[in-house]
């Protein structure tokens, strides 16, 4: 075990915790932000770099700071570690600076992006983001196109997070899309177009950050928060059968995987629950989903009474603060 | 004249066989290595040596081997580092073609040193001529015993591979060096594990640069002792430089650490001044990717003492009067360079040779590039020079592998000494086309050439 203090919340976790694990944890404002890391993807991460930190305190034996700012995915958690992420101006002015670079040739599509109101990348730009561009020069482009009958890719929106690819060779075992290119011109593609026709393919979709990877099935059928997030599960042969279903009025526009809070699928589906069954009746629906991810989806939290919410905030906030708010975390209980 | 270590055989005609090479005392340090000195001795020699890498970062080499992992029963490997593309960087490319016996000489001792018994020379794509030269050169030393099994009579056994690469400047970095090897992208991995504990096929792997390797023979012979006697401080030995620019005599040159930069550029011996008596602008003194420096500041640092030609002397001064030794690229410049248009090419480069993992550099190089494009064709704001100093501040130290750092620098270092120039070219948009610049392709395909219109505000 490794003790490590984040932010000056102390954790204990197992050696080759990665920080970014270990803040999660600890859970809360405190926890960096993530593009390209992916729990259930091995050897993804490091790449985004949006989830720097400062070590201020290498480890207990070895007690100087690292020089430069690490990228929490996949920096391993040291004995007495201190790290510092929401409180080091530092680490918040390169977080704004890399979220810059993202957008700058992002093409900000919100408005027709199927992607919005539950973009990694969006919540991202409202929490770091700048409200006016410095960039001035013209956004490279790219034509969409058709990978499998069931995903469309965007390129233009991808930030090459490289989930996709992982995805490809961890779950489908037959990747046949990658990157090509390098620099800006670095695109996500396929040599021939139309060949990826794996049964997990549409994993793609869910690990996908932005919109740049979409569903042709659900392509501009609605805006995410008009649609009603249920839980519910068949019984399918191939995968756990356990997803998300979209729907609006009765009819499902759309099959996804559960993702936790952090944006990430544990349990991936195939493309039958996926593309093939959008029937009510093909479904044993357990309830109403609830989105815990800053995002607009439930905004109208149909499922937690305010009273709820309210604890959980303050409890969260009793803990960033070491405690010091204990009185006011029993009252709210003692409304309970 | 300064001693020579690694080119004084190379008037030799013939050099570049095993028998010549032989004659004139060649492969005398592996029979010293394999017959009386064990692997540790030879890693002790190299320690004592002060060697420091050649390939730019000037890390002990002696204390890099002694990082490989001996535990573990996986197989060792050591990877010479031959994708020499530094702009303005050419002394492997000599060592290589006019010398290879020199490498594999001091390859054997290394990977002996080393425990490896595989050793790879990764090679520059753009190289392709000297492919051929440097396989027939270790065909003579398989052939005379020097490689295979059992070398000189020893148990030791090694054999060496040449692997082209396909031109990326990226996979000089060691770990996309090591994925391009294997066959895959060459995309810079993510550190740690470094390769001495995981790197080739995950085994334990040592990285060196072609001229660090070359001159392991040379502190073999004369002991490790002996070689650290030569240079100043912790910068020891002899260190090639390619000088290039507008210099009366170009090439590569042998020096030991210590000549002062300006006994460099202006004796007869080495660079033999400034071409058409020209004056000095500025030099790069260790390949494009370290922070330029006028005149003034390379030949004397801020303190007013003479600038040598160290480690440590060039770095004087951090990155604010000073740069770095690198790889020994010196680009010299005079004073009808224009530095907006040197910068301009310099980013351009980064740009196209950016792998494009991480979001700073992937995004940043285009952009800082662009916006030189502007200044450089006349459409700048006086805004985007700051502009540039940011985004260059934003790239450094944020990026997975040194490149991110290699594009900033130069950005920050010539607005910070020439800021002038950008200002000038942006007030002066209408003198700035010069019609004697050739005219550069901008690289990117979405750069389209800027087309004359009339200027907004600059007042």
């Amino acid at each position: 075990m490794a003790k490590i203090t984040i932010d000056g919340i102390e954790t204990e976790v197992p050696n080759g915790t990665t920080i970014l694990n270990a803040a999660r944890q600890i859970g809360g404002e405190i926890v960096p932000p993530a593009m390209c890391y992916y729990s259930s993807l091995k050897g993804s991460g490091g790449k985004c770099r949006v989830c720097l930190v400062k070590v201020e305190q290498g480890s207990a034996a070895d007690p100087r700071p690292m020089p430069k700012l690490v990228a929490s995915c996949s920096t391993q958690v040291q004995d007495g570690m201190v790290v510092s992420n929401i409180t080091n101006k530092e680490v918040l002015d390169a977080r704004s600076a890399v979220v810059e670079f993202l957008l700058i040739n992002h093409p900000l599509d919100c408005p027709v992006c199927d992607q919005a109101g539950e973009c990694d990348l969006q919540n991202l730009a409202y929490e770091h983001g700048a409200s006016v561009t410095r960039y001035e020069e013209e956004r490279r482009t790219f034509e969409k196109i058709d990978i499998g009958d069931k995903i469309k890719l965007h390129m233009t929106r991808c930030i090459l997070c490289y989930r996709c690819t992982y995805v490809g060779d961890q779950l489908t075992g037959e990747r046949v899309h990658g990157v090509m290119n390098r620099g800006d011109r670095a695109e996500i593609s396929t040599y021939v177009k139309n060949n990826i026709e794996n049964d997990f393919s549409g994993n793609m979709i869910d690990v996908c950050p932005v919109g740049a990877l979409t569903d042709n099935t659900f392509r501009f059928k609605s805006r995410v928060w008009f649609t009603k997030p249920l839980d519910a599960h068949r019984d399918c042969p191939k995968c756990s059968g356990k997803v998300v279903l979209w729907t609006k009025d009765q009819e499902v526009l759309r099959v996804s995987a559960r993702k936790d809070k952090y944006g990430e699928v544990h349990e991936f589906i195939c493309n039958e629950c996926r593309f093939e069954h959008k029937n009510m009746q093909d479904w044993v629906i357990e309830g109403p989903r609830h989105i815990d991810r800053g995002s607009v989806i439930s905004q109208n939290h149909y499922e937690l009474s305010d009273l709820q919410k309210l604890q959980a905030d303050v409890e969260r906030q009793v803990k960033f603060q070491g405690g010091k708010d204990l009185d006011r975390l029993n009252e709210v209980k003692k409304i309970d | 004249m300064g001693r020579k270590l690694l080119l004084d055989k190379l008037d030799i005609p013939g050099i570049n066989t095993f028998q010549v090479y032989r004659q004139n005392g060649g492969y005398n340090s592996v029979e010293k290595a394999l017959k009386t000195m064990t692997p540790d001795e030879v890693t002790e020699e190299v320690k004592k040596s002060g060697l420091r890498g050649r390939g730019g970062a000037g890390f002990p080499m002696g204390m890099k081997w002694s990082f490989i992992d001996k535990k573990s029963d996986k197989p060792r490997y050591l990877v010479v580092n031959a994708d020499e593309s530094e702009p303005g960087t050419f002394k492997d490319r000599t060592l290589l073609d006019k010398l290879p016996h020199l490498l594999i000489e001091g390859m054997i001792s290394a990977s002996y040193a080393l425990g490896a018994n595989t050793a790879y020379i990764y090679m520059r794509g753009e190289f392709r001529w000297i492919f051929p030269k440097l396989e027939a050169a270790i065909d003579e030393a398989y052939a005379a015993g020097f490689l295979g099994k059992n070398i000189l009579g020893t148990d030791y056994s090694l054999d060496i591979y040449v692997q082209p690469g396909g031109g990326a400047y990226i996979c000089g970095e060691e770990t996309a060096l090591i994925e391009s090897l294997e066959g895959k992208r060459g995309n810079p991995r993510i550190k740690p594990p470094f390769p001495a504990v995981s790197g080739l096929w995950g085994c334990p792997t040592v990285v060196n640069n072609v001229e660090s390797i070359a001159t392991v023979p040379a502190i073999l012979n004369m002991t490790g002792d002996e070689y650290a006697k030569i240079g100043i401080g912790r910068s020891t030995g002899t260190k090639l430089i390619s000088a290039c620019g507008h210099i009366n005599k170009p090439g590569v040159y042998e020096i030991e650490m210590g000549l002062p930069v300006e006994e460099f550029i202006y004796s007869d011996e080495y660079c033999g001044g400034i071409r058409n008596n020209r004056k000095l602008k500025a030099v790069v003194a260790g390949g494009s990717s370290v922070p330029i420096l006028p005149a003034d500041l390379i030949l004397k640092t801020a303190n007013g003492e003479p600038r040598l030609m160290t480690y440590e002397s060039l770095s004087d001064g951090g990155f604010v009067s000073g740069t770095m030794l690198g790889s020994g690229g010196f680009i010299v410049m005079d004073e009808t360079t224009c530095i907006v248009r040197n910068l301009w090419n310099f980013t351009r480069f980064y740009h196209h040779e950016s792998c494009g993992q991480c979001s700073p550099c992937r995004e940043g190089t285009a952009w800082m590039e662009k916006v030189l494009h502007k200044i450089e064709s006349g459409h700048g704001k006086m805004s985007d020079i700051d502009l540039l100093v940011n985004v260059a501040k934003n790239i450094e130290g944020n990026t997975i592998c040194p490149l991110g750092d290699a594009a900033a620098w130069p950005v920050a270092s010539a607005i910070r000494h020439f800021r002038e120039e950008f200002e000038y070219h942006v007030l002066n948009s209408d003198k700035v086309k010069n019609p004697k610049h050739f005219e550069l392709e901008p690289f990117s395909p979405t750069l389209k050439p800027v087309e004359p219109q009339p200027l907004e505000t600059v007042n």
